[in-house]
């Protein structure tokens, strides 16, 4: 019979497509945190599940997902998002709510890292750094980091008002757990912004994460604001960078799935993998940034735990990341900057 | 009447229009045959533009959901206290608003009013619905109690302001300008006046990239139209190769010869110019040295495609006349290449009006071009409306400067 090929054709591809696998696509920041996060939760969630991650790198450009989700055409079904972005994404309903059933025992995580909208991932830091080679007294404040007398040489510094109007509070000797409330009102965003100006000469500003650690290690600045986790790549490539931990400000980095993503049940399953305190603890091994699973603090090491912005030493005189404030504030603050650099 | 005498003198109206309708014909197909290219123009190019100074002007947020309190407020003084029945519509239109998007829209578009409008409006959001029948006395003590920032005038101005659906304030903002709670415009403070340094600043920037993509460009195009076309191929392959390399690549290049002990420096150093590293990096230098190597073959290019077709007869003849050979090319050569100096140079301008990512790699925190704020609006505040407006702002001066340019070439501009 002439028919019988093209049965048996069509059956090939019908068993064809019962293999097939689900695809997710996960997107995230990419470079080293890229990387441990496709060693410590892609590889593992594609051998558990059978499903495929495809990995997507952004630059946190949240118009992205406004657009899919206005235009009803979601590709992305896991994001990792930064806090700020996390809440105002939920405000105007941009990611879905998630089922805490699903992924594990609330208990488990660091307040901070539960969200209706989102579970945190991990805990990274702005932390002062210093070139070890270069700079030979160990700055210890954030005066010192003003103080370009007792160590002479550039600033490196984040272009933009975020995180840099904490610092300067701090320098002028704002208490740590007042930060917020001085920066709140009028005399103490002025405040900031003057001790800014007495460093401005001084400052080589950065865009992105990559650039500090180049600065330093090209001996472009004596010191600078980088993240941690950075500063850690460069010494696990043997450059000799250190952080000083006193007033960091900490935040953290969120899983959220974009609203109307086509595998809910395979994205939420990954989040949950992602979220485990073996998963997380393995990340942490992989890149210093701190898991928001507190079992996972109990499976790493001492040394390990030392590089991690959530243990008890390098927290202690840490600021915790205010969200609300910047949402509320962040676009007239950052409006503020700009006329500020061009005076 | 035979019916010839009436077909008669009918004839030569009916060629007529037969003669009409043929041209028209031809009209027709003449049009249908742009057709395609009017449809890509219109949906790549008119329909984009046309969305984007909508949304400059366009302010739906407070109208489509705070209608009810927009009329509350509508004969309000905006000095004294908002009257009681503004709270219960509030409470009304706040707990009527469905998606959840919405209220968030409405937080965002206030929020850029008055700084704190997102807190406020999201946990006032969340804490609804109250019981019902309050009445309005009831209704302002209940916000009031959840919020004690209800009292204060900011907010209840923010939306008596923004309750018509159309509103100037984003592009009056991209201008340092603002519209107070009675609707006069005036000057924005001057620790909050940006944008006006901001486009003055995109300008100049443009301006001495185009200036130094001239000087250096001039000389190049010059010489290539003078040799050969063997030679001049194998050197334009030069001029391209760069011009086929990816943007990110040639600024990370620029990084490692600028920075302070980079190849630059160092040599600079070791030829005893300077005794220690010049700042060559992160400042408006890096930038425009960065961009002007990036723009270098948009002057070149049109430069040399006019120069090919500048007979050198001209240049001998008045050399034969008696004009010393510097002065016949200044004022026999160069007035010839006009064309190729306007196409080079305005190609190369609005070009880097548009410069995002060299300037936000290279240049500091006063380095920064208005497409730089654009896509900060866009992507980390995700306030749309300003960034269109700076968009409009930006596509005005341009269309501006170029009618200006007109004027002083008083000629169409020919792209070699």
């Amino acid at each position: 019979m002439k028919l019988k090929p093209v049965v048996a054709a069509v059956a090939v591809i019908a068993s064809f497509a019962s293999f097939a696998q689900t695809q997710i696509t996960v997107v995230n920041f990419g470079g080293a945190n890229g990387n441990a996060q496709k060693k410590a939760y892609f590889e593992p969630y594609e051998k558990a599940s059978g499903n495929k991650v495809i990995g997507v790198e952004y630059n946190g450009e949240q118009a992205k997902i406004k657009a899919m989700v206005e235009a009803k055409k979601v590709t992305w079904d896991v994001v990792e998002v930064e806090s700020p972005d996390m809440a105002r994404g939920c405000d105007e309903g941009l990611f879905e709510k998630l089922d805490y059933s699903k992924i594990g025992n609330k208990a488990d995580f660091t307040p901070a890292a539960v969200h209706e909208c989102g579970i945190g991932t991990f805990v990274w830091s702005t932390v002062m750094a210093y070139n070890a080679d270069k700079v030979k007294t160990a700055p210890v404040t954030w005066a010192d980091f003003w103080d370009t007398k007792k160590i002479a040489g550039k600033r490196g510094m984040r272009k933009g008002a975020r995180y840099n109007l904490e610092f300067a509070l701090m320098a002028d000797g704002v208490a740590v757990q007042d930060v917020y409330k001085v920066l709140a009102t009028k005399d103490g965003a002025e405040r900031a912004f003057k001790k800014l100006t007495e460093l401005k000469p001084n400052i080589q500003w950065w865009e992105a994460g990559a650039q500090p650690p180049q600065f330093l290690v090209a001996g472009d600045v004596a010191l600078t604001t980088a993240y941690n986790g950075r500063i850690d790549a460069a010494q696990r490539e043997g450059k000799n960078l250190q952080i000083t931990w006193t007033g960091g400000i900490y935040d953290l980095d969120y899983w959220a799935m974009p609203k109307g993503g086509a595998n809910k049940d395979a994205a939420l399953k990954y989040i949950a993998m992602a979220s485990s305190a073996d998963a997380q603890s393995e990340y942490a091994k992989l890149i210093s940034y701190g898991p928001t699973n507190t079992k996972a603090l109990a499976k790493l090491d001492a040394k390990t735990l030392g590089l991690l912005p959530t243990s008890a030493a390098n927290a202690k005189t840490a600021l915790q990341f205010n969200v609300n404030f910047w949402a509320d504030q962040g676009e007239a603050l950052e409006k503020r900057f700009a006329a500020w650099a061009a005076q | 009447m035979t019916p010839t005498s009436t077909l008669a003198p009918s004839l030569p109206l009916n060629l007529a229009s037969q003669l009409q309708r043929a041209e028209r014909r031809k009209k027709v197909f003449a049009i249908s045959l742009t057709l395609p290219l009017l449809l890509f123009l219109l949906a790549t190019f008119i329909i984009p533009i046309g969305a984007l100074l909508t949304r400059a002007v366009e302010n739906p947020e407070v109208a489509s959901t705070l209608g009810r309190t927009a009329q509350a407020l509508n004969r309000w003084d905006r000095t004294s206290a908002p009257p009681d029945a503004a709270y219960s519509a509030l409470i009304e239109d706040l707990s009527a608003i469905k998606e959840q998007s919405d209220a968030g829209a409405l937080a965002r578009r206030l929020n850029s009013d008055i700084s704190g409008a997102r807190s406020l409006i999201m946990s006032t959001y969340r804490a609804l619905p109250f019981e019902k029948n309050l009445t309005p006395l009831q209704s302002r003590e209940r916000l009031l109690a959840l919020d004690a920032r209800w009292s204060e005038l900011g907010y209840w101005q923010a939306i008596a302001k923004n309750g018509a659906r159309w509103t100037p304030d984003y592009l009056l903002a991209s201008l340092d300008l603002q519209r107070d709670v009675q609707g006069n415009i005036s000057k924005v403070d001057a620790d909050s006046a940006a944008f006006g340094k901001i486009l003055v600043r995109t300008f100049q920037i443009s301006a001495i990239v185009t200036l130094f993509c001239l000087i250096l460009g001039y000389p190049l195009a010059y010489w290539l139209s003078t040799l050969s076309a063997r030679q001049a191929n194998m050197l334009m392959i030069l001029v391209l190769v760069p011009f086929w390399t990816s943007i990110l690549v040639r600024v990370a290049a620029w990084i490692v010869l600028l920075q302070t002990n980079g190849l630059v420096n160092r040599s600079l150093m070791g030829l005893g110019v300077t005794d220690e590293p010049i700042g060559l990096l992160f400042n408006r230098l890096g930038v425009i040295i960065a961009m002007v190597h990036i723009l270098l073959p948009f002057m070149i290019l049109p430069l040399y495609s006019v120069m090919k077709s500048v007979p050198n007869t001209y240049l001998r003849a008045a050399v034969s006349l008696g004009s010393s050979p510097l002065s016949a090319f200044f004022r026999v050569y160069i007035p010839q290449t006009y064309p190729g100096i306007g196409a080079g140079g305005l190609l190369v301008f609005i070009l880097s009006i548009g410069y995002y990512v060299t300037p936000a790699l290279l240049g500091g925190a006063d380095d920064q071009m208005l497409s730089y704020y654009i896509a900060q609006y866009t992507n980390v505040n995700v306030n749309w409306g300003m960034a269109c407006a700076l968009g409009a702002v930006l596509l005005t001066s341009t269309l501006v400067l170029y009618a200006l340019y007109r004027r002083v070439v008083k000629s169409e501009l020919s792209l070699g």
